[in-house]
């Protein structure tokens, strides 16, 4: 383990843009999101999360696929040459690196998505561990610990210092070229990981009971007379899935810019109507079954394909941001029951 | 320097042909630029076609992988791609995709066995392409039953080889149906669900069932009426897709996604998805 004084931390800032692009939580006109540090700019470590997930710098919310020209009846196809920016994002909260790992089962599993592979690959991800979880935090849930965040290097502040940890090779080289950091004593760290998990204990969503909501559950809870009032004043307006940090759903399209047809694909959301209309009608017609799509498949599709791993980390963004204050706590909490029969 | 792969980057596909089989269905005949097959599919699978600026749609091959000269694909008018599609004349690229899906058994399951293919209308499309193969591979499969029907005689695709061909191979048995009666038509007039039930096929068959939703529906039904177990019969499921490898999330029903662990289903494993397609 290492450290570097707090506020000595732009210095660090400094020395890792200097190699790489450095992506960190910033606010922006009243919102804190992960945003592209520059010589100056103040990183806000403290907000606990960012308003959309660090998912935007591996899975954009709209990428250019592929292009075409079209001469008379020929086309010509080209690509963009693969994303090439070396980058480090920095304080990724425990709840949004898990989120990482379900995108991770979708997009690196055959066949590939190289564009995901390579922002991957070419991304470092340092975790910051959280030290003041909030009301609707619920990772604890999941098997999540805050208190020990994933990614490549983990970091804790605490005691006036940053602390880090490397996880993996690629975090070991990486804050092996970090001059600025001094060795530090694991112990040293301890007291900010109790005061953690004391936060935890009494958080209200901690018990948030799954029992029976799993892989196997499909026979049990897609009939369920729950989903119509649950999903009763869902407006679909689609803003769970664009701050959630793991839907993957998205479009395709194509734009004619005059010069060429680029084909891009953007974040999409199974919330809404078009989603799945076809020429000869639309299997889910009502906003009932659109709802319900979402939740069975982070709480029951998703682990039947993933070892059991959930669609959802407890990040509690939904929990905050759905303006008719519906959320995957009260689907889970109103399927209980059935669940547990 | 080659250009980058990932199956979201198309390949081009040239029309050499374009065949009207019924005043909404044409079959469009397609080879890479150097010649020969865009790439090597099986039976049942799909292939994203597109028009860049158009729009780009999953359509199954109907041509059998026996054929390695070109693909065919017979594409319903039905909307803006597919309009485009049936207003261009040969010799117009076209970006290819694929292959997606699985396929049928061919070569395990149905290996050996009696077949029964039922169809209605533009439902032959990817039986056409299994149909062919195991005519080609002939000696590996047992006695060929077709049944296919549709609105009207000018609706029955693929019409001159299913007369031609199918119809004068060996132990191949083909039954034409249309839903109502019409001039220069002696064939049998009805709905194809209860054809198959008048026929009343042996259950020592297996099945492979494609065709509008609502026919595929009581086609089930005649067969499980007949005595056909669901293990015995295969069918083919099309839900919206976009990029045909499980990812982008719109084909999703169950745990299943009809571009990877589909588009065929045996009935039994249809049975254990949420009724919602």
């Amino acid at each position: 383990m290492q450290k570097i004084a707090m506020d000595r931390i732009s210095q660090l800032f400094s020395a890792i843009a200097a190699e790489r692009a450095l992506y960190l939580p910033m606010k922006k006109k009243g919102a804190v999101n992960f945003g592209k540090w520059e010589e100056g700019a103040e990183a806000d470590l403290h907000a606990l999360h960012t308003v959309k997930s660090p998912k935007d710098l591996f899975f954009p919310q709209s990428e250019d696929l592929v292009s075409f020209k079209m001469r008379g009846k020929e086309i010509s196809v080209d690509a963009p040459d693969a994303p090439d920016e070396k980058f480090v994002v920095f304080g990724v909260r425990a709840c949004d690196a898990r989120g990482m790992d379900v995108l991770d089962r979708v997009f690196l599993s055959e066949p590939v998505d190289t564009y995901y592979q390579a922002r991957r690959e070419n991304g470092i991800v340092v975790t910051l561990s959280c030290s003041a979880p909030e009301e609707t935090c619920f990772c604890s849930v999941f098997g999540i610990d805050p208190a020990r965040p994933g990614g490549d290097v983990s970091a804790w502040i605490a005691d006036g210092s940053l602390y880090v940890k490397a996880l993996t090779e690629k975090g070991e080289a990486f804050l092996s070229g970090l001059s600025l950091l001094e060795a530090a004593d694991e112990a040293e760290i301890e007291p900010a990981v109790r005061e953690t998990k004391a936060v935890m204990e009494r958080l209200p969503l901690k018990d948030l009971d799954l029992t029976g909501i799993d892989g196997n559950a499909t026979e049990k809870l897609f009939g369920s007379e729950k989903w119509a009032e649950l999903s009763r004043a869902c407006l679909g307006c689609g803003t769970c899935t664009y701050v959630c940090p793991t839907c993957q759903c998205y479009d395709i399209r194509d734009f004619d810019t005059g010069k060429e047809i680029r084909r891009y694909r953007c974040w999409d959301s199974c919330m809404y109507s078009d989603f799945t209309r076809m020429a000869h009608g639309n299997p889910r017609k009502s906003q009932v079954e659109r709802f319900r799509q979402r939740f069975m498949h982070k709480l029951v599709y998703f682990p039947a394909n993933n070892d059991g791993m959930y669609s959802c980390v407890g990040c509690g963004r939904c929990v905050a941001k759905c303006p008719i204050s519906m959320n995957i706590v009260k689907v889970v909490k109103a399927l209980g029951s059935e669940a547990k029969e | 320097m080659g250009m980058r792969e990932d199956t979201l980057i198309p390949k081009i596909g040239v029309i050499t042909d374009i065949r009207k089989d019924t005043p909404d269905v044409k079959t469009f005949r397609a080879v890479s630029p150097e010649g020969g097959v865009v790439f090597k599919h099986m039976p049942g699978q799909c292939a994203m076609l597109s028009i860049p600026g158009v729009g780009e749609a999953m359509f199954s091959i109907t041509s059998s992988p026996t054929n390695t000269e070109f693909m065919e694909f017979s594409i319903k008018k039905c909307g803006c791609l597919t309009d485009w599609l049936h207003q261009m004349d040969v010799g117009q690229q076209i970006t290819i995709r694929g292959p997606y899906g699985n396929a049928f058994p061919v070569e395990t399951e149905l290996r050996g066995k009696d077949l029964l293919f039922i169809a209605g209308g533009i439902g032959l499309a990817p039986l056409r392409s299994v149909i062919n193969y195991v005519l080609h591979y002939r000696e590996n499969y047992g006695k060929i039953d077709i049944v296919y029907g549709s609105r009207s005689k000018e609706d029955l695709v693929d019409f001159n080889e299913i007369k031609n061909e199918w119809s004068n191979a060996e132990n191949v048995n083909v039954y034409l149906t249309i839903d109502r009666e019409q001039e220069n038509w002696d064939g049998h007039v009805g709905f194809v669900p209860n054809y198959v039930k008048e026929i009343g096929f042996s259950t020592d068959k297996t099945a492979l069932v494609c065709g509008p939703p609502i026919m595929i529906k009581f086609v089930l039904g005649a067969l499980g009426e007949l005595g056909f177990d669901k293990t015995q019969v295969y069918t083919t499921m099309e839900l919206r897709m976009k990029c045909g490898v499980g990812k982008c999330g719109r084909c999703n029903i169950g745990s299943k996604y009809v571009c990877k662990d589909g588009p065929v289903f045996r009935c039994d494993e249809l049975e254990e998805l949420p009724d919602e397609y």
